[in-house]
């Protein structure tokens, strides 16, 4: 098998026994880049030089004896939402074309302590407000599985770039659904850790209450081992949780749920949901059972609110969050020609720079803010907040996990929904109560609907810092799968 | 209108908010120094910028003084509070909002006490809240100054993210005729207590210390409010008492005239003493204020608290009373004290060793007219608390007299080392050689046969020539007391 298939678990045990060198394993996938990538268009900037320097001096350090961490040389795809110090960071966005940051997010840092290979950094729709990607400045990546779909959205260059091999493994931020919805869509790993579980320092801010950043991987134990990677403690981020990571790798490795109790999400399925998507659902559910656990469906009546509350509160937050993007001190600069005051500079400037989808919501959260309004929008969508994690609070009584599809649908076409910002939106329907709770999600792979043949994503939901629970159940859902089709979904993916 | 009709016609009402910059090593949010005076953008780092991605992490320490100043000025504190953004866009603000609090202030309910003229009155405080300061804006070319009209400005961040707390007063209500120096009192005794609690160097010129002030005129007999104006730029004590009487005149113009008061901010200017328009708040800057979801809330252990607030340092007023107490002082001499600035230095030259009386009697004296002579304050003066209790102990041993010790003085004032050094130099010490001394005496018996014969004979009283004549013989360095001694001696007279 070529070193582009293998598992990252696997890379890093072969890279710290010398049976391939960092090297070799990062030049393997450059090629694969130059390869493909003028398809996925799952980059926005491959540094390869930059990648093999550090690929030789993990090597090197390997060499001198260095004890390093599990993923040391294994190349990663970065999400060109977190801060580099080395590479131009965009957030998708014109606003911040060609802008290096002087500083390292959290996440980047410890991906380099960790000996990760950092390739270059993906595609994402603009400050990760979408579902398809194609809300970039720089065009939309698309999806392995069929190039003219999309790899989901927001981190849908990281997905693609896992999905189409070009890494294997990649970082995403998930503010509601966006490492899920595009983790199901494209037939692999994506979690979304519990909210501070993951320093959000050097993140690029959309929605601060929400945001969180996440693993892809093709495989459970290697989302496990990169979420353990970058997790954790950090003084830099108030919100960050003082906890210990949890013992998400062991439960990955354990992979078992007999005698867990499970809920089904009642609210999430019907109408609107694609048939070959419940019929993957459900034949999970089957599964899940013959492997001896207890499935209940469980009722979360205000989960149906989800929806419209995420669309006032990341909105809300959204406005005040890119405020900054101003000219001032950094990123585009239009109108400044000696005549036109700071202010007009500034409008000019934010007019030319943000996409149409980032102005729509700045629109929505400055008027859900504004006085007068603020108790009916943002107030109120703080109080159906606080309900839905109730509703989870009492689930988590009766079940240790609660599961329903990632998506209503598998992948759209590209073009599809552009236009229609609604239909959009409930893309992100079943994952976005996790992001308002707070509370750990994963996607699995649990099969290809019958009607198109695309990818179908199961959720496993678990409590605040129940993280473990998702990585257990994947496992257990995984293993099965693999078996009974006798080897990953992703050998089913057309050739590119 | 002069102020004397004004108050005859209008009841003023005042409201004082206060910013202080606290004194914290780092800023508020990020590990940046706080130092006043650094070139331009030194003092500055991601999160202070507002770099993409960059966070912000509270300032334990800046709680900590915000909540010794609500315990100070007797406020209840939150159990549970936030930071609110304050969005609004401004160049030399890096997030276009700025990190506050809006309905969740961490001190609400206290009052300060403050005196005017032998009264007390309570001034109620609404609330005592935590922000982080701007960058500062320098707009160049243009006639005022201000952005309007400006060519270009330039903004330095170095002050961006200083802790700031602000103080807000309720309205002050039944001040009268005294509402200029019931302002300025209530600023006085403020920055007393800051200092004391050790929080800010509470230096108005050099902004650390910023105060709003509030003013509104109800007409007499009415207790319906009228429109208020806030006046910045007040960056003096005197400022804060001239800018309040100066409003009062001009409210009163407008409203004897008809006219109605807009609401606005408006620019007092030192020079003149007059306010000019400023922004108008008639439509209200929507601030779109929410909880900062960057933050978690600040919950204060009241265990804490209540070891913040055992050990708070006396209150300023606490201590003036004791003071006065100890030192025996009366109403009259404690406000004359307090008023020169020399309550801290007298305490501190006793502190030195210097008896109360006499550490009293050279500040509110001889230094005390220096400094007036040369406009300047009394604590700022180049002579310390322990150069004043030196000179106090030379002329208690006798090396000095009076009239020496306020050459001293003059000498260590003038750069010229300690009293010591001063004394050694300018050869002050007092003549107690008694050879020296009986020399100069037996050459004034010498000199003055008539004043030493009439001593002689008894009429004591003459010996003051002779004791004079050896002053002025010695040039002033003489023992007085000694000499007339040793004179009576000499002409074998009992005294």
């Amino acid at each position: 098998m070529s070193l582009i298939h293998k598992t990252a678990a696997e890379l890093g045990r072969l890279v710290a026994s010398r049976e391939a060198s960092a090297v070799e394993v990062t030049q393997a996938h450059l090629d694969r880049i130059a390869e493909v990538d003028s398809k996925v268009s799952a980059f926005l900037h491959v540094d390869a030089e930059r990648a093999l320097e550090q690929a030789r001096t993990v090597d090197e350090r390997i060499a001198n004896g260095d004890r390093l961490g599990p993923l040391a040389g294994v190349p990663i795809a970065h999400k060109d939402i977190f801060t580099t110090d080395d590479m131009p960071t965009t957030a998708g966005s014109k606003i911040l074309e060609g802008w290096r940051p002087p500083y390292d997010a959290t996440v980047t840092r410890r991906l380099r302590e960790a000996g990760l290979i950092i390739l270059g950094k993906t595609n994402l729709d603009e400050f990760a407000m979408g579902s398809s990607t194609e809300n970039s400045a720089y065009g939309p990546s698309h999806n392995p599985w069929d190039l003219s779909r999309i790899p989901g959205g927001s981190s849908g260059g990281s997905s693609a770039a896992v999905a189409s091999f070009q890494a294997p493994l990649s970082t995403g931020t998930d503010t509601g659904g966006s490492i899920r919805q595009p983790a199901a869509v494209t037939g692999i790993v994506g979690m979304k850790p519990t909210y501070g579980g993951s320093s959000r320092y050097g993140l690029i801010a959309f929605a601060s209450s929400l945001d969180t950043p996440g693993p892809f991987a093709r495989n459970v134990l290697d989302a496990a081992l990169l979420q353990e990677a970058f997790s954790g403690h950090d003084e830099f981020d108030s919100t960050s949780i003082d906890a210990p990571v949890p013992p998400v790798v062991e439960a990955a490795r354990q992979g078992d749920v007999a005698g867990l109790r499970i809920g089904v999400v009642k609210e999430f399925g019907g109408e609107g949901y694609q048939p070959g998507v419940l019929a993957r659902f459900h034949e999970t559910v089957d599964l899940l059972e013959s492997l001896g656990a207890k499935v209940v469906e469980v009722s979360c009546p205000t989960f149906g609110y989800a929806l419209p509350a995420y669309y006032l509160i990341a909105p809300s937050e959204c406005s005040s969050n890119l405020a900054r993007f101003d000219a001032m001190r950094y990123g585009l600069r239009v109108g400044d020609d000696g005549t036109r005051s700071a202010e007009e500079v500034m409008a000019l400037t934010r007019a030319a720079g943000f996409g149409p989808e980032v102005k729509r919501r700045i629109m929505l959260g400055t008027y859900a803010l504004s006085s007068g309004y603020y108790d009916a929008y943002y107030g109120q969508a703080q109080k159906v907040r606080t309900l839905i994690s109730r509703d989870f609070e009492a689930a988590f009584h009766q079940v240790d996990v609660l599961i329903s599809p990632t998506t209503p649908t598998t992948a759209f076409p590209i073009g599809e929904r552009a236009d229609d910002p609604m239909a959009m939106y409930l893309a992100d329907l079943c994952t976005i109560p996790s992001n308002l709770a707070g509370n750990a999600a994963i996607s699995v792979p649990c099969g290809l609907a019958d009607e198109d043949g695309l990818p179908v994503g199961l959720q496993i939901m678990a409590p605040v810092l129940g993280d473990d629970r998702c990585y257990r159940v994947g496992a257990a859902v995984e293993k099965a799968f693999t078996d009974r089709w006798g080897g990953p979904l992703l050998s089913k993916a057309p050739a590119l | 209108m002069p102020y004397d009709e004004a108050l005859e016609r209008f009841e003023p009402v005042l409201g004082l908010e206060t910013h202080v910059e606290l004194g914290t090593v780092s800023k508020m949010f990020c590990g940046c120094s706080t130092t006043f005076g650094a070139p331009p953008n030194t003092h500055v780092c991601p999160i202070c910028l507002a770099l993409p991605g960059s966070l912000p992490v509270a300032n334990v320490k800046a709680i900590e003084s915000t909540i010794r100043i609500g315990l100070a000025l007797n406020c209840s504190i939150a159990e549970w509070c936030r930071f609110a953004r304050k969005n609004y866009f401004y160049p030399d603000m890096p997030k276009n909002y700025q990190i506050s609090q809006y309905d969740e202030p961490l001190c609400t309910d206290g009052y300060l006490d403050v005196q005017v003229e032998g009264k007390t009155v309570r001034v109620e405080i609404e609330r005592v809240h935590l922000e982080e300061d701007t960058g500062k804006s320098t707009h160049v070319g243009g006639a005022t100054g201000r952005i309007q009209g400006a060519d270009y400005s330039i903004v330095d961040y170095n002050r961006a993210g200083i802790p700031l707390v602000e103080i807000v007063t309720k309205p002050v209500e039944g001040t009268d005729r005294l509402a200029p120096e019931v302002a300025k009192a209530y600023v006085t005794e403020l920055r007393e207590l800051l200092r004391s609690l050790g929080v800010s160097d509470v230096r108005m010129e050099e902004g650390s210390l910023r105060c709003d002030v509030n003013v509104s005129l109800m007409p007499r007999g009415s207790s319906t409010w009228g429109t208020r104006t806030e006046t910045k730029n007040v960056n003096s004590l005197r400022s804060v008492e001239r800018s309040v009487r100066g409003e009062i005149e001009r409210q009163a113009a407008i409203l004897a005239d008809g006219g109605r008061i807009i609401q606005e901010t408006r620019h007092f200017h030192e020079d003149t003493g007059a306010t000019t328009s400023g922004r108008s708040k008639e439509e209200a800057q929507d601030y779109r204020y929410f909880p900062e979801p960057d933050l978690v809330p600040i919950a204060p252990d009241p265990a804490w608290v209540a070891t913040l607030k055992a050990e708070l340092p006396e209150l300023p007023s606490v201590r003036r009373a004791r003071i006065q107490e100890e030192w025996g002082v009366s109403d009259l001499d404690m406000a004359a004290m307090h008023n020169a600035g020399a309550i801290g230095l007298v305490e501190a030259t006793v502190a030195a060793g210097a008896p109360a009386a006499d550490a009293r009697k050279w500040w509110m004296g001889e230094l005390a007219r220096r400094a007036n002579e040369s406009g300047t304050a009394l604590a700022d003066l180049p002579i310390t608390p322990g150069d004043v209790a030196k000179v106090t102990e030379l002329v208690a041993s006798g090396a000095l007299n009076d009239k020496l010790a306020r050459q001293v003085l003059e000498g260590v004032l003038a750069g010229e080392g300690t009293p010591e050094a001063v004394v050694e130099k300018r050869g002050l010490r007092i003549v107690n050689d008694e050879g020296e001394l009986s020399a100069i005496i037996d050459q004034v018996l010498a000199g003055n046969a008539d004043a030493a014969d009439k001593v002689r004979s008894g009429k004591i009283a003459a010996v003051g020539a002779l004791v004079g004549g050896v002053m002025k013989a010695s040039r002033g360095k003489a023992d007085a007391g000694r000499a007339r001694e040793l004179i009576l001696e000499k002409l074998g007279v009992e005294g």
